[in-house]
Parts: C-alpha cells; structure tokens; sequence
C-alpha cells in the first residue's frame, strides 16, 4: 500500500488522476473503520488532509463554499451555527467529541449513506456539490449527487472540493432518532425548513435523498406528505412501519419549533 | 513508510506499515501503550488522545496523517511522579475498576477541562459521550471530573 500526501488541490487532483482507484482519506471516520476491519485494501490512499483549499468555509457572492475538509466540530461551534441551523443541530448529533472532531461533510457525501446526517439539512438548503478533476470543475446538485445506497455521481478521477449552499434564512430545525443521544446511526432523522414554502428532507427512509415542499397554507397535511414521501425497509435499527410513524410525529414537532 | 510525530513534546520517528493506524503505531512501534485498543471503530474513547489540540480516536487516525503533527497521550500529562489533577481525581474518586477505559476518559476530561474549567452535568455528559466503561456505571467518573474541576 501507498499513501500519498498532497500539499495542494492541483497536486491532489494530479494524483487523483493518476491513480483513479485511491481511496481519498480525510477524517478517516468511515475509511478507517473499513481499513481496521480489513473490509477493503486500496493499493494506494490519498491524504487530503494538508491540502488546505479543502479546509474551512468561506464566503462568496451570496452563496458560501464549505470546503469538503469541513469538520462537524468546525460546524456546530463557529458562526455557521446561525447561518446553517439545521445543519449545525445535525453536526453537533454525530457520533461523538472525537468523530466531530475528525469527520467532515466532504467524507459524509462521498460515503453516500441514506443515514448521513449531513444530507437532509443540506439539501433542503438547495445544497450543490463541487466536483473537481483535472479536467475541470462541475456543480452537482446534492439530489442528483447521491444516486442510490452508497453510490454517488463522482467520476473515478474526481474528488469533492466543496459545498456550495446560500442559505435561505428560513427557520429550520433537524430531528433524529435513536437509542441513545450520541453516537448513534439514525434509526430515521429529519430536516425540516418554514421559509417561502415548507420543506423537509429524511435519512434512514430512502435509498436517496428526497425533497419535499408543500405551501405554508398545507402545513397541515405535510406530516402525512412527508411520511408518504418515505419508501423506508425493515432492518437491524427498525422497521418500515415504524420509521414511517415516526417521520411524520417529528415533522409535526419540527412543524410546531419553526412555525412557532 | 517512515513518520516523525511529535509526541508529548518530543520528537520521534517509526517505519509504519501504510495502513496501520495512529492508535497501533503508538502502541506498538513507539513505546506509548497507554492508549487502549478496544473496539478500533470510534464507539468507545479508550484510544482517546489530542491531535494537534483536538481530541480524536487514534484508532481512526491513518498513522501517516499524524506525520509532521503534535500528539499528545495520556502518558504526557503527568508531570514526573506527580499525577496530572485529573488523574489525581480519578484515583481519589474511586473512578478506576478495571482501568481499561481510564487512559481515554483522563485525556477527554483534561481536554473538557482545559476548554471549560467548570462544565455542567450536561456539558460533562456531552463531552465524554465517546467514551465507554463497562465497570464503573459512570456514577464515579462524574465524581472525578467535578473534583477535578474543583467543585465536589
Ligand atoms: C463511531 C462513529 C460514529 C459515527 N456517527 C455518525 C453519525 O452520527 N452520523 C453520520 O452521518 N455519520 C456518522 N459516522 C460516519 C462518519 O463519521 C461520517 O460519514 C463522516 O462524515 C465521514 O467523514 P470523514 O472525513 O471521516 O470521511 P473519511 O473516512 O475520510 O472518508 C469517507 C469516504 O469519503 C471518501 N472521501 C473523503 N473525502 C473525499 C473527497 N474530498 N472527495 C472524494 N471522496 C472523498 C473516502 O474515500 C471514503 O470513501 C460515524 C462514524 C463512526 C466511526
Ligand atoms: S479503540 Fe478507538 S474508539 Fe475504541
Ligand atoms: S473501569 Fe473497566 S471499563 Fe471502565
């Protein structure tokens, strides 16, 4: 095995190229955890983590670009606590101290789990995924980004650089479900916004991220329009029928926090 | 692969498989067993140490990524044969059964404490939530992390 470690973005996207099958590594949350396990050994792995382009966030012309090197931590303690609530409930849910501290949302994408905590609060915020290669750089929108359980539309020369999202000043809350109130895998979570129309987006009840929107004046019917929505299995964290009940219980709550 | 990691303060240097990680070239290339391996998957906290400041799973950190950055273990927080007050504070409280959690929950604490010198229940609770024990039933660590903190 190799590891290489890029000091840039140029230089990451030049290695990337050459060597398609690396495995890019960035808090190691998820790659370690296949690594230890021996579920998986990448001839060669590629190390973002001094490539300082894909740290941090920043803004530009009304939108902001959160660099795919972005942490939970970074998230749920700075400013973008009040920029992107939703967002920062769902970081400060993840894992543990430790995982915050190390996981990012660029790694939360490219895993591409229907569990990702990153996913639902980012995409009711219209969130636009960069994807970059040496061929050129394209803005994937987060739901054509994630295709199905695990898979994503990233080319095997590209990586993710950042996040483009404007946020849309609505309220917004993020909700989710499980056994214990850390380090939990949800058993189903929600996003839910109130701005120019009402919006939500679940994890653990599709195989992809899904949007759904209804106008303010059906806030009413949207419980049982966001639980519709879902197409949830039965597995070892909870059921189909369950999950579906719950969805629409927590955007009844979450109706009631950003309606409020 | 060669790495040099600056841990406790001091440099040091050992060839590393490629994809072995932090907590194993610690343990077992060099010389700082205190950090423990017990589940190598981030649920448990007993390979809790400090990456560049940041405490983190040595268990999830790629051994390369740690090259050229500052580690601190548990190792590194006495001073000589005084213990570090956490450490102190464990001892005192009765919060060490079978210890094996102990080296984790010490580093998260000091760093709790470091950051917030008089957290909460809550804020306590939320800070070693990535740590297990499967002996004390926390009530003990609770009174050592509010002795160490001056307020038992
Ligand atoms: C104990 C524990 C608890 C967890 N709890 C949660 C939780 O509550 N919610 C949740 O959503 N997740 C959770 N996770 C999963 C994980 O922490 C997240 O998915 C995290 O966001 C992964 O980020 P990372 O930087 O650590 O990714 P890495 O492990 O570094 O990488 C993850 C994947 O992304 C790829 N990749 C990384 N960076 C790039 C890039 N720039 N371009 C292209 N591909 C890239 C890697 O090759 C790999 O396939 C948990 C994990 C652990 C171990
Ligand atoms: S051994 Fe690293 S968290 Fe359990
Ligand atoms: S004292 Fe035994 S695991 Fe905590």
């Amino acid at each position: 095995m190799d590891v290489l470690t890029p000091r840039s973005l140029d230089e990451a996207l030049q290695l990337k190229a050459e060597h398609p099958d690396a495995w890019p590594i960035q808090g190691g949350t998820d790659v370690m955890v296949a690594l230890n396990f021996d579920r998986g050994r990448p001839a060669t792995m590629l190390n973002l983590n001094e490539v300082q382009e894909l740290r941090g966030w920043w803004r530009g012309d009304g939108s902001l670009r959160l660099g795919s090197g972005l942490t939970y931590a970074e998230i749920e303690h700075g400013e973008l606590r009040t920029v992107l609530p939703a967002l920062a409930e769902a970081s400060r849910t993840v894992g543990s101290p430790q995982i915050r501290n190390r996981g990012t949302i660029g790694g939360n994408l490219a895993t591409s789990s229907p569990a990702g905590d990153a996913l639902p609060p980012l995409l009711i915020e219209d969130a636009v995924v960069e994807c970059a290669s040496v061929r050129g750089t394209r803005e994937v929108p987060l739901g054509d980004f994630v295709t199905g359980v695990k898979r994503n539309a990233l080319a095997a020369d590209e990586l993710i650089t950042a996040v483009v999202v404007a946020p849309s000043g609505a309220a917004q809350t993020f909700m989710k479900i499980g056994p214990r109130n850390a380090m939990v895998i949800a058993v189903v979570s929600l996003a839910v916004s109130a701005g120019d129309e009402l919006r939500a987006s679940f994890g653990s009840a599709s195989p992809k991220p899904v949007l759904v929107t209804a106008p303010r004046a059906e806030a009413a019917g949207f419980p049982a329009q966001v639980a519709g929505a879902a197409t949830p299995i039965d597995d070892v964290r909870g059921t189909r029928a369950y999950r579906v009940h719950a969805l629409e219980v927590l955007t009844r709550r979450a109706l009631e926090r950003v309606l409020a | 692969m060669r790495i040099t990691v600056r841990i406790n303060g001091d440099e040091h240097q050992a060839d590393c498989w490629e994809g072995e990680s932090l907590l194993f070239a610690l343990r077992e290339k060099l010389g700082f067993p205190g950090s423990k391996n017990a589940c190598e998957q981030g649920e448990c906290g007993s390979c809790s140490v400090l990456l560049d400041g940041a405490l983190v799973c040595a268990c999830l950190v790629l051994a390369a990524q740690a090259d050229g950055h500052d580690v601190t273990t548990v190792e590194g927080l006495a001073e000589g044969e005084t213990l570090h007050a956490v450490q102190q504070a464990f001892v005192d409280a009765g919060a060490v059964q079978c210890g094996f959690c102990t080296p984790g929950l010490v580093v998260a604490t000091a760093d709790l404490l470091q950051r917030n010198a008089s957290p909460s229940d809550d804020e306590i609770r939320e800070a070693l939530s990535g740590n297990l024990c499967r002996c004390t039933g926390y009530a003990k660590i609770f009174d050592a992390v509010r002795l160490a903190a001056g307020k038992a």
